[in-house]
């Protein structure tokens, strides 16, 4: 298995990340569904334009934490949320959902484009939806996003092709630029390789470390390896709790606390 | 409990409705709110012009024969007579058929066959009743004569006509109930050495048994209500007799033929009574339906 | 094992299954009876003459049911136009919002209105704008043809919207865009084929509706005047004629029963065309 072998050690950028601004301020964050608390406060920050993964064991509540960024967490009846999530120093929480996620975009876990649209109508979905109408600014930014996406060459002409026709690796891809396009500031990403092939995967994981340059990304993986292939930051959960946050390098080779070091070296989870 | 816990946790702000939803939600309830008056304008409409026939006969114009629209004198009782036999006797007809049918589509036949053999069932459900009515007239007809029926049209041709229009639900939902009947169930039957028709008549029939009881009442429902086939074929003769081969009158005939000349406003009140029980029969039916199949959905 | 007891279970199962495999054919055979017959008796009178000419006065030959053709659109058309959009807007509010009393009243009461004999519609039509109005009109035909319709429409709606899959709302939500919007614009479209379809077998179910007509529209034998006048109607003339004694009326009863069944038909095959599921989806 893969844990026999020596970890990949994390990107070398991680010391400049340490000077960057923090896009994101999580307080004392606890949200559940009815009576079941799943995250029991929780705190940590995003710094802009990095990566940050987010592990942990199935359950812990990761899935929970990051859909609580974007408040997709409030569309499932009876789900609790309180707390604070700074975003440039207004709360969240007190926000209009619909801005908040133009600004916070997510891509799931498995690939979802609408299935009555070509490629380029999926990728300005988001656009023609917010009433933006200029054939031209939709043009340029459908083949903006394909490119970001890693998708264009692929795609560049059939762009009028249903979405749907892809391959899976491809819809993934489809629905980064679709969530792209809407140029959001934070990208959150909700284990979006687990349904797909390796290659596929890698051809992910190149393109988010590609688009660090340009905006904060929040990743969960259930998949150790990519953490530390992509991210910078790390922050491991345990049941509902954050155990621990700090720099990839770090936490995967000198782990602070010692139920972070029972994961990474496959004692549970 | 729950609730408490719910109100300490703070519900997150912001989720209140934005104003472009409220409105578009308040726009398209009251679009399901013309729903809400349609039904009870009906019901309403019905009470109110049917009053005058409950207040003159009272209840017993369920059940008095005497129909005489010059002497303003109404009794329903040929009708509902009418109505309940012809739908009695098209279950008798289409259940063991539409039953059997089933089976044969269900355990039988190849898959393919199947599948044609249900489309053109299932496009019968289509046939306009006024068209069935036509073939009613110039067929079903002529050849009751032929088989001896001194008349042709009557009771027993209504109840044909009426079979051939409710056959397209039995076997479907028979069809349907029969697709659920466990796979287990059945192999242990076969296990025991059991043939094909007995693993049917033992197991999957009667595990079938409360759907097919609901289609029976579904199809009730729609029998009772058919009005143009009948009317073709029933004789349109407001009498009660005893011979399946005389002429008859069901409730929704005797409406369609009698409203549009109307004599007088007795007799349109006496005729709007008669489909407000008709479609008092129909609601109790079509309920006792959905309960059975309902059930059936767990 | 008793060979003879075998024998006869062997014989009842063959026996059983003839039986059913004559009712399977009786059951579908009788839709082919019919296409037949109706195509046989029918093809013969059917002409350009008889699709554009109004009905002739008693004797005299080369009467057609233009009228009746033009008239079911127009009563069909309206009733349409009244019909589904209240049944595709209830059925959203349904889907989106279908928890609660209110929803489960307006649930209720299309139940009711579903099983509704059509008879009993045409009743409430009457009673409704006929009897007020003192005459017939084709806007009465069309109000008892909506009621029908919407039930089925609202039905039918309901089941598509639900159908789609959740993520797809979650990825338009996950955009930044207004919920009505996701609705409308997302998930309305997703369902549309199987919306639009169903709408469609509605209008083919109330084109072939007579008894709720016979005193509404009422029939007119000639062309129509307007919509507050009395209206010819396909499948009532096809009643007229049918009951009539006269053989000319009888031969022209099998054609326009012709064009009727022809007409419901092409819309059930579409449909069912249109509700395969499409060889897209990769999932």
């Amino acid at each position: 298995m893969d844990m026999m072998r020596p970890m990949p050690l994390p990107p070398e950028t991680a010391g400049a990340a340490a000077d960057k601004p923090i896009v994101i301020s999580v307080r004392e964050l606890r949200a559940g569904y009815g009576a079941a608390p799943v995250l029991k406060g929780v705190n940590l920050e995003v710094k802009e334009k990095t990566v940050t993964a987010i592990i942990g064991p199935s359950g812990c509540g990761k899935s929970t934490l990051i859909r609580c960024l974007n408040r997709m967490h409030e569309a499932i009846p009876g789900a609790t949320c309180d707390g604070q999530i700074l975003l440039g120093g207004r709360n969240a929480l007190d926000m209009d959902p619909v801005v908040l996620r133009r600004e916070v975009g997510m891509v799931f876990q498995r690939p979802n484009p609408f299935p009555t649209m070509t490629i380029a109508q999926n990728v300005a979905a988001g656009l023609v939806l917010n009433g933006v109408r200029d054939r031209a600014v939709l043009a340029e930014t459908v083949e903006k996003s394909l490119r970001r996406a890693a998708l264009w060459d692929e795609v560049k002409d059939k762009l009028d092709a249903p979405g749907v026709g892809l391959s899976g690796g491809q819809q993934q891809r489809l629905c980064i630029a679709r969530a792209l396009a809407v140029e959001p500031r934070v990208l959150l990403l909700d284990e979006p390789c687990s349904a797909l092939d390796p290659i596929a995967t890698g051809r992910i994981e190149e393109l988010l470390i590609q688009i660090k340059d340009q905006l904060t990304v929040v990743i969960v993986t259930h998949n150790m390896q990519q953490a530390a292939r992509v991210s910078e930051y790390t922050v491991f959960m345990l049941m509902g709790e954050m155990v621990e946050y700090g720099l990839t390098r770090k936490m995967f080779t000198q782990p602070a606390d010692k139920r972070t070091e029972d994961y990474i070296t496959g004692r549970f989870g | 409990m729950i609730t408490a816990v719910l109100d300490r946790a703070r519900k997150v702000p912001g989720s209140q409705e934005r104003a472009g939803d409220r409105l578009f939600r308040r726009v398209i309830a009251g679009f399901a709110g013309i729903i809400l008056l349609a039904a009870v304008a009906l019901a309403w409409q019905l009470t109110r012009e049917s009053a005058e026939t409950w207040k003159t006969f009272g209840l017993t114009f369920l059940w008095t024969s005497d129909w005489d629209p010059v002497a303003d004198v109404f009794g329903a009782l040929p009708f509902l007579y009418g109505t309940a036999v012809s739908s009695i006797l098209a279950l008798l007809i289409a259940v063991p058929l539409g039953v059997g049918a089933a089976v044969f589509l269900t355990e039988l036949a190849p898959p393919r066959l199947a599948a044609a053999l249900m489309f053109a069932i299932e496009l019968l459900a289509a046939v306009p009743s006024v068209i069935l009515g036509l073939m009613g007239i110039f067929i079903l007809v002529p050849f009751m004569r032929w088989l001896g029926a001194p008349y042709g049209v009557g009771m027993l041709t209504a109840g044909l006509i009426l079979a051939f229009m409710i056959l397209p639900y039995i076997t479907t939902i028979t069809r349907e109930v029969l697709l659920t009947v466990p796979r287990p169930l059945k192999e242990a039957m076969y296990a025991l050495g059991a043939t094909r028709w007995e693993v049917v008549s033992g197991v999957s029939l009667p595990f079938a048994r409360s759907g097919i009881i609901g289609a029976v009442f579904l199809s009730l429902g729609r029998a009772l209500g058919e009005t143009m086939a009948v009317t073709m074929v029933i004789g349109n003769t407001p009498q009660i007799k005893a011979s399946l081969l005389e002429p008859g009158y069901s409730m929704a005939a005797v409406i369609a033929n009698e409203l549009a000349e109307a004599a007088s406003d007795a007799h349109l009140s006496a005729l709007v009574a008669i489909g407000l029980t008709l479609m008092a029969v129909t609601i109790v039916v079509n309920g006792a339906a959905r309960l059975m199949l309902y059930r059936l959905k767990k | 094992m008793n060979e003879e007891v075998y024998a006869r279970r062997k014989k009842v199962n063959a026996l059983m299954f003839a039986l059913t495999a004559v009712c399977a054919a009786v059951a579908s055979g009788t839709l082919l009876a019919i296409l037949g017959y109706i195509a046989w008796k029918g093809a013969s009178s059917i002409s350009w003459a008889f699709l554009t000419n109004i009905p002739k006065p008693l004797g005299e030959q080369g009467g057609g049911i233009a009228n009746s053709i033009v008239g079911s659109a127009k009563v069909v058309g309206l009733a349409g136009l009244m019909g589904i959009p209240v049944g595709v807007l209830a059925g959203v509010y349904l889907a989106e919002y279908g928890r609660g009393k209110y929803a489960f009243a307006v649930r209720y009461a299309a139940d009711v209105m579903n099983g509704v004999p059509s008879i009993v519609v045409g009743l409430f039509a009457y009673a409704l704008i006929v009897h007020p109005m003192k005459k017939f009109s084709a806007l009465s035909g069309a109000v008892a043809l909506a009621f029908i319709m919407v039930p089925i429409v609202l039905r039918n709606t309901e089941e598509f919207l639900r159908l789609v899959p959740g993520t797809i709302r979650e990825a338009a939500l996950a955009l930044g865009v207004p919920r009505w919007k996701v609705t409308m614009f997302v998930i309305l479209p997703t369902a549309g084929r199987g919306i639009l379809t169903g709408a469609l077998l509605a209008l083919a179910r109330v084109a072939g509706e007579t008894a709720p007509l016979i005193f509404t529209a009422f029939g007119n034998r000639f062309s129509d005047n307007g919509w507050l006048n009395p209206i010819a109607t396909l499948p009532h003339t096809i009643f007229t004629y049918a009951i009539s004694p006269y053989e000319d009326w009888h031969n022209q009863a099998w054609a326009a029963a012709l064009i009727l069944m022809a007409f419901v038909l092409l819309v059930n095959v579409t449909a069912r065309v249109w509700l395969r599921p499409s060889s897209g989806t990769s999932h």
